[in-house]
């Protein structure tokens, strides 16, 4: 949190700071992402081709599980990875003082 | 007239009319509007914008139908076509959007070398191509079959209204109507798939009732010689394997296509190239949820329609329809034995996967206004794809070819407009002539589009962002070896090149060669990249700038 608090009243020149905290800007970011990707790539290919025989075994409101998977589940997946993702980087950019909510797109 | 001519018309001329005055009220005058509407997009607009740009004509038209005859493994297109916005959002968006020009040539141009541009401007002018076309020919379709016009007349008509919109408006003009198309073809979807669902199981929610009815569709599919809904690897020859890698490369391709990356450039900011994703697949899935609904609700509908009849005591709708040839009844046969939706299988009943979207109200027995707004669904969905996908190549033709190959200095911003349009004129006159006569490769829109974008963007890009040291000869025999092997494995596998068609290897369909292609271009870009000298500290440089938001002094100041 502290981040953005002690960089505004030190006098650090900002190429020697600049380094650390986009270093783990960039790694929070890449672990994030890859956990997200990691979910994707077992809802969509994991349930809904991999293991879609054995899962469609288990019915559930007609729908054989690996079939809902194939079909419905893994869209909703998608799209629940998609929303954490952008909340989750807003919550990482107001960390490190880099959030553009409230301009009209601050860097051009 | 009929009934229903009169409301096709109706809706058809009132959409068309609210398309025209979006257009006329933004039309553009500056280069950076024309081509990314000043980076001034609402997320939610742009949300709408890139899901009607992405749901082509056949989304909206085949996409259930052929979903209700694949059954299971109609989830390639389900997954394939949503999961590719996943990649989008966490991979590419927010960084490409960060680094914020034009174009995607421009973007592997700047990060690589200028003959990676070049040869990224091509692959996104020939992918965009095939995909336009079957977009003009769809929405001929649409107004043949609903109208009764000609196919021809269709195709300029629908070109006519295009031009006028993109041409004036640009990015811009494009991005407004297609909130307005998106409205229109949702609408137009949505209103058949619910009244069906409620009408068969008393439930409206098609997306959660059409579980209920699987068991007897498979009892009833087996009746009329077809694979059971439910059955995984029934629907595609090449089984899991296939079914895997054509998922895999119909989500790279999607991450990989020009005409879709391009849309994140046009938001404000970063955050809001991510949050775009997250409308884009929002607006996308309602109608792919539904579809498999849609798909399964229709094919039992029509089989129970059908069983245990004679050709002369089939239902309606089946008459009505037999005249545009998506339907073929076999007169001798006594009753309905086989169904099939294979022209050559011989069955009984023949139904084309069109007819299951297209006669849906019919089948479902809703008014006639309902069949009109469907028509003018179908037309908002093939005529925003088509103009999205006009903008990359008119912006590859002239951003990035003639200003970077003919006249390379001195351009004005009025000069750098006018060739632009004069570029979207062209682009759009050729599709109408392919439009009328399409190409045999363009039935293979599928393959060739998402197969040449997969293996060839979507690496170049994924790796240009996140690896520091990979440079522009590895790009360019990584880009090169993905387009030479994958469209090496289309040609020997498809005949539309006008060779034969081989079997396929190791069960590999032309389908989801896109994925290995990709990988090859991956190892070639890594390989070449690691024996040649890194790229100069100016571009390393550029690759770190764009990982970040803004910068920090941006912030405090």
């Amino acid at each position: 949190m502290s981040d953005v608090a002690h960089e505004g009243n030190s006098g650090v020149p900002p190429e020697a700071e600049d380094i650390s905290w986009r270093q783990r800007y960039w790694k929070k970011n890449l672990r994030l992402m890859l956990v997200l990707l990691a979910v994707w790539f077992t809802v969509s290919f994991g349930f809904g081709i991999l293991l879609i025989e054995p899962l469609n075994n288990i019915v559930i409101f007609g729908f054989p599980l690996g079939l809902w998977f194939a079909q419905q589940g893994s869209v909703y997946t998608f799209l629940i990875l998609i929303l954490v993702y952008a909340l989750w980087m807003d919550k990482i950019d107001d960390e490190f003082g880099v959030a553009e909510r409230n301009d009209e797109g601050g860097y051009k | 007239m009929t009934e229903t001519q009169f409301w096709t018309f109706f809706f058809i001329i009132l959409t068309f009319g609210i398309y025209i005055i979006i257009a006329w009220r933004s039309r553009v005058k500056e280069t950076k509007e024309f081509y990314v509407a000043s980076q001034g997009v609402p997320t939610l607009a742009n949300g709408a914008a890139i899901a009607a740009d992405w749901m082509s004509a056949a989304s909206f038209i085949g996409m259930a139908g052929l979903i209700a005859f694949l059954g299971s493994d109609g989830s390639v297109y389900l997954m394939g076509w949503t999961g590719g916005y996943v990649l989008l959002a966490l991979l590419l968006a927010p960084y490409l959007r960060k680094w914020g020009k034009f174009t995607v040539p421009e973007f592997v141009g700047d990060r690589y070398s200028e003959s990676v541009r070049l040869v990224a401007a091509i692959c996104a002018i020939v992918v965009s191509f095939t995909y336009v076309v079957g977009q003009m020919a769809g929405g001929g379709i649409v107004f043949s079959r609903f109208l009764g016009l000609s196919i021809e007349w269709g195709v300029v008509l629908v070109a006519v209204v295009i031009f006028f919109y993109a041409v004036l408006g640009g990015m811009k003009g494009i991005t407004y109507t297609q909130v307005a198309q998106y409205t229109v073809l949702i609408i137009a979807y949505l209103i058949p798939a619910f009244a069906v669902a409620y009408q068969t199981t008393g439930i409206p929610i098609p997306q959660i009732s059409y579980g209920q009815i699987l068991s007897e569709l498979d009892a009833l599919s087996a009746e009329f010689g077809l694979s059971a809904f439910t059955e995984a690897f029934a629907g595609r020859a090449g089984g899991q394997v296939d079914v895997f890698l054509v998922t895999l490369s119909l989500m790279l391709g999607t991450a990989g296509l020009p005409h879709v990356i391009i849309r994140f450039y046009t938001t404000k900011t970063v955050r809001g190239a991510r949050y775009s994703a997250f409308w884009a697949l929002f607006f996308i899935s309602l109608l792919y949820l539904t579809a498999p609904a849609v798909g399964a609700f229709t094919k039992l509908n029509l089989l129970q329609g059908v069983q245990g009849q004679s050709p002369d005591t089939l239902p309606n709708w089946i008459n009505t329809w037999g005249a545009t040839g998506l339907v073929t009844v076999n007169e001798d046969a006594e009753t309905i034995q086989t169904v099939s939706n294979i022209a050559t299988s011989g069955a009984d009943l023949i139904v084309n996967n069109d007819i299951l979207v297209l006669a849906s109200p019919e089948i479902g027995g809703l008014p006639a206004p309902i069949v009109g707004l469907m028509a003018a669904g179908g037309m908002a969905a093939a005529m925003s794809t088509a103009a999205g996908l006009l903008l990359v190549i008119s912006s590859a033709a002239s951003h990035d070819l003639y200003f970077r190959v003919i006249k390379k200095t001195g351009a004005t911003d009025k000069e750098q407009m006018l060739v632009g349009r004069i570029a979207m004129a062209v682009a759009i006159l050729v599709a109408i002539w392919a439009g009328i006569n399409p190409p045999a490769f363009v039935a293979q829109v599928v393959a060739f589009a998402f197969g040449l974008a997969a293996s060839t963007f979507f690496p170049i890009l994924i790796l240009g962002i996140f690896w520091k040291k990979a440079n522009g000869p590895g790009a360019t025999a990584g880009m090169l070896s993905g387009l030479v092997f994958t469209s090496t494995y289309m040609i020997y596998t498809l005949e539309v090149f006008g060779t034969g068609a081989n079997d396929h290897i190791l069960n590999v369909s032309p389908e989801g060669i896109g994925a290995v292609g990709a990988a090859v271009n991956f190892i070639v870009t890594v390989v070449v990249s690691k024996l040649t000298a890194p790229p100069s500290q100016v571009v390393q440089e550029m690759v770190e700038e764009i990982r970040y938001p803004q910068t920090r002094a941006a912030a405090r100041s």
